[in-house]
């Protein structure tokens, strides 16, 4: 009898050092922004310790600089944090039409070929985001590669203009992201019982009957930790709004980049942080909810 | 074997002299204006290593080295930041011992308002404020902020800003016939609208690298002197122009931050600098003018008749040297630029 107990309680002493850093460092750097983001903006950045909620204020709120008193809704911030999320979603169902079938493509194959393939899938992640960002902003620019072929190829005459712009975003984050969609779906698929697909054909279910009853329903919980993982990095993304926006275009990252930087309001910037991090658990939490609700009724 | 020892005993203490000679001095600089070959002369005159890490602009140096730990010795804040970076003791003074060469100042910038006496910093080099425009695009005069802030119909859509508050801020206060750290209310009404409207016509807002140019990816822009010659260079549609409305002179400087790992190799390369073939050198690749005296003698021919270097007499009257705003007017400037930023 005591030995479970006398065990148990080793487990936890084992566990402390790791439990000690993960809440000191995932909490600590939190509460400083929390923090931070109740104090007044100092002169040229930093914060001088008065408490204030003129950051949180400003998050949702905007004074006009020449009459304080007039206040109206902070639509610069908002259109950020709509075209943040839209952008995102749409980011994620680019990523999930594209990745299903090529995660189809990879579980479908010879067992020995899928590392293959799944191998290929991985090889971005070789280069440097920055650099593999660049890139795309060769291709797509004015006298960029597909500008040229068009016009070389006579389709248009002008340059089409892709770069500095929404599109350009979306493009980068799809290419970026796309590999978290598929390798999620394939462990997915890769579990899947193709018997299962068999038996929806002996049954005389159509193609699209067996993808839409059999496949999808058995393979949702890839879709949902692929898109998770799709849509949280791209939430907060920087570098590619930063790289191919052209600095105009911002997303949230970006617009919490600037309070740090050029617009020295570190408490607006960490308010904004801290709305960015609600987000993101929101997000989390309606994953964790659907997930349940799937897996509820199975265990029950 | 008593030879053996020797020997390796002999090889381990030049190994360890070596090892002394191996001493790094860290330049943290405005990105893409460090001549390598300037860095390998001082790593051959004297034996220490530089390392170069770029920034793009004030504000990000002076967060970086704010948080510290960055390990960084030098650093070239322009002159109306360098009063910061000194009442933050962010900087140490320059040891005259070691910079010798401080009296190739030029006259002119010897005895500056941010600086008196140049008791903490040294130029790098200096330039203009301006606008850049291909010419294959829109044709008609460059010398007016009109380009930006009421674009042509060509250039609209076309626009790059640099992501420069201060210069921006200041030269639209101009366009509306302010002065510099203008507080009168109505000016900055007026900024504040011309460059919310302005902004629907900009392309970007980015440190327009000069590529963007050359390709024609942006047609205009606000540039400096500098960059606006080396894209030139490349591609002749390129002018440069002086806003007749009013312009910025500016300098970037050399510090020593307090901090330093090195401080006295640093203070060798401030020195280093300060020799008019360094300096020189400086320019040719940066295509800024230099501060130092006699630096012309090693200039290269196209720089000292190149339109972005020598003002048009008829414009000269319109530049000014920047200067440091007070708070409140900073203030203001960092809220019309927020709400331009978004």
């Amino acid at each position: 009898m005591a030995e479970p107990r006398e065990s148990h309680r080793w487990k936890w002493l084992l566990c402390a050092p790791a439990l000690t850093i993960l809440v000191l460092a995932a909490s600590g750097p939190l509460l400083i922004v929390l923090v931070y983001s109740f104090l007044t903006p100092g002169n040229m950045g930093g914060v001088i310790w008065e408490f204030s909620t003129e950051g949180w204020f400003r998050v949702f709120f905007r004074r006009d600089i020449f009459d304080p008193a007039d206040v109206s809704l902070n639509t610069a911030h908002l259109t950020i944090l709509w075209r943040s999320v839209w952008l995102s979603l749409q980011t994620t169902v680019i990523c999930a039409v594209l990745g299903f079938p090529t995660a189809w493509f990879i579980a479908t194959r010879p067992a020995n070929t899928r590392t293959v393939w799944l191998f290929l899938i991985t090889i971005p992640f070789w280069t440097n985001l920055l650099i593999r960002t660049f890139a795309i902003q060769e291709l797509i620019r004015n006298s960029g590669t597909i500008n040229t072929l068009l016009i070389w190829a006579g389709v248009i005459d002008a340059p089409i203009q892709m770069l500095f712009s929404e599109f350009a975003i979306l493009l980068g984050m799809a290419y970026v992201f796309l590999p978290l969609m598929v390798l999620p779906l394939y462990a997915a698929m890769d579990k899947l019982d193709f018997r299962l697909v068999e038996a929806g054909y002996d049954l005389y279910a159509s193609r699209l009957q067996v993808l839409r009853h059999v496949i999808l329903p058995l393979v949702k919980p890839g879709f949902i930790a692929g898109s998770i993982l799709v849509f949280i990095p791209s939430i907060g993304a920087y570098v590619t709004p930063r790289v191919l926006g052209g600095g105009r275009t911002l997303m949230l990252g970006n617009l919490i980049d600037l309070q740090f930087g050029q617009g020295r309001n570190w408490p607006l910037g960490a308010a904004l942080a801290i709305t960015l991090l609600v987000i993101v658990v929101a997000a989390l939490l309606f994953y964790l909810r659907t997930l349940n609700r799937e897996e509820g009724p199975r265990h029950g | 074997m008593k030879r053996m020892l020797a020997t390796s005993l002999a090889a381990l203490i030049a190994g360890g002299s070596m090892a002394a000679a191996d001493e790094v001095v860290n330049f943290y600089n405005w990105g893409n204006v460090t001549p390598p070959e300037l860095i390998e002369r001082f790593e051959a005159e004297t034996g220490i290593r530089v390392t170069v890490t770029d920034y793009d602009s004030n504000d990000t140096a002076l967060a970086r080295i704010r948080q510290g730990g960055h390990g960084f010795d030098l650093v070239v804040p322009s002159n109306n930041y360098v009063e910061t970076w000194i009442e933050e003791g962010l900087v140490i003074p320059l040891d005259r011992d070691i910079v010798t060469n401080i009296d190739n100042i030029a006259p002119e910038w010897m005895d500056v308002d941010f600086d008196p006496g140049r008791q903490y910093s040294t130029p790098y080099f200096w330039g203009t404020t301006g606008l850049i425009v291909n010419t294959s695009v829109y044709d008609g005069d460059p010398h007016t902020s009109g380009i930006i802030f009421d674009p042509p119909e060509e250039l609209s859509g076309r626009i790059n800003v640099v992501p420069e508050m201060s210069d921006i801020i200041t030269m639209a206060i101009r366009y509306h016939g302010g002065q510099q750290c203008e507080t009168d209310t109505d000016i900055l009404r007026q900024v504040r609208d011309t460059l919310m409207d302005a902004r629907e016509h900009w392309l970007a807002m980015d440190y327009g690298n000069i590529d963007a140019y050359v390709a024609n990816d942006i047609s205009a822009g606000v540039y400096w002197n500098g960059g606006a010659m080396r894209a030139r260079l490349q591609n002749d549609d390129l002018v440069y122009g002086y806003p007749q409305e009013g312009f910025s002179v500016w300098m970037d400087n050399v510090m020593v931050l307090s901090d330093a790992q090195n401080p006295e190799g640093a203070m060798k390369f401030v020195n280093f600098l300060l020799e008019p073939e360094n300096a020189a050198a400086i320019s040719n690749f940066s295509r800024y003018a230099s501060g130092v005296v006699g630096y012309e003698a090693f200039l290269e021919e196209e720089m000292r008749t190149a339109p972005e270097i020598v003002t048009p007499p008829e414009l000269v009257g319109a530049g000014a040297f920047s200067i440091p705003c007070p708070q409140e007017v900073n203030d203001i400037y960092s809220q019309i630029w927020t709400e331009l930023m978004q």
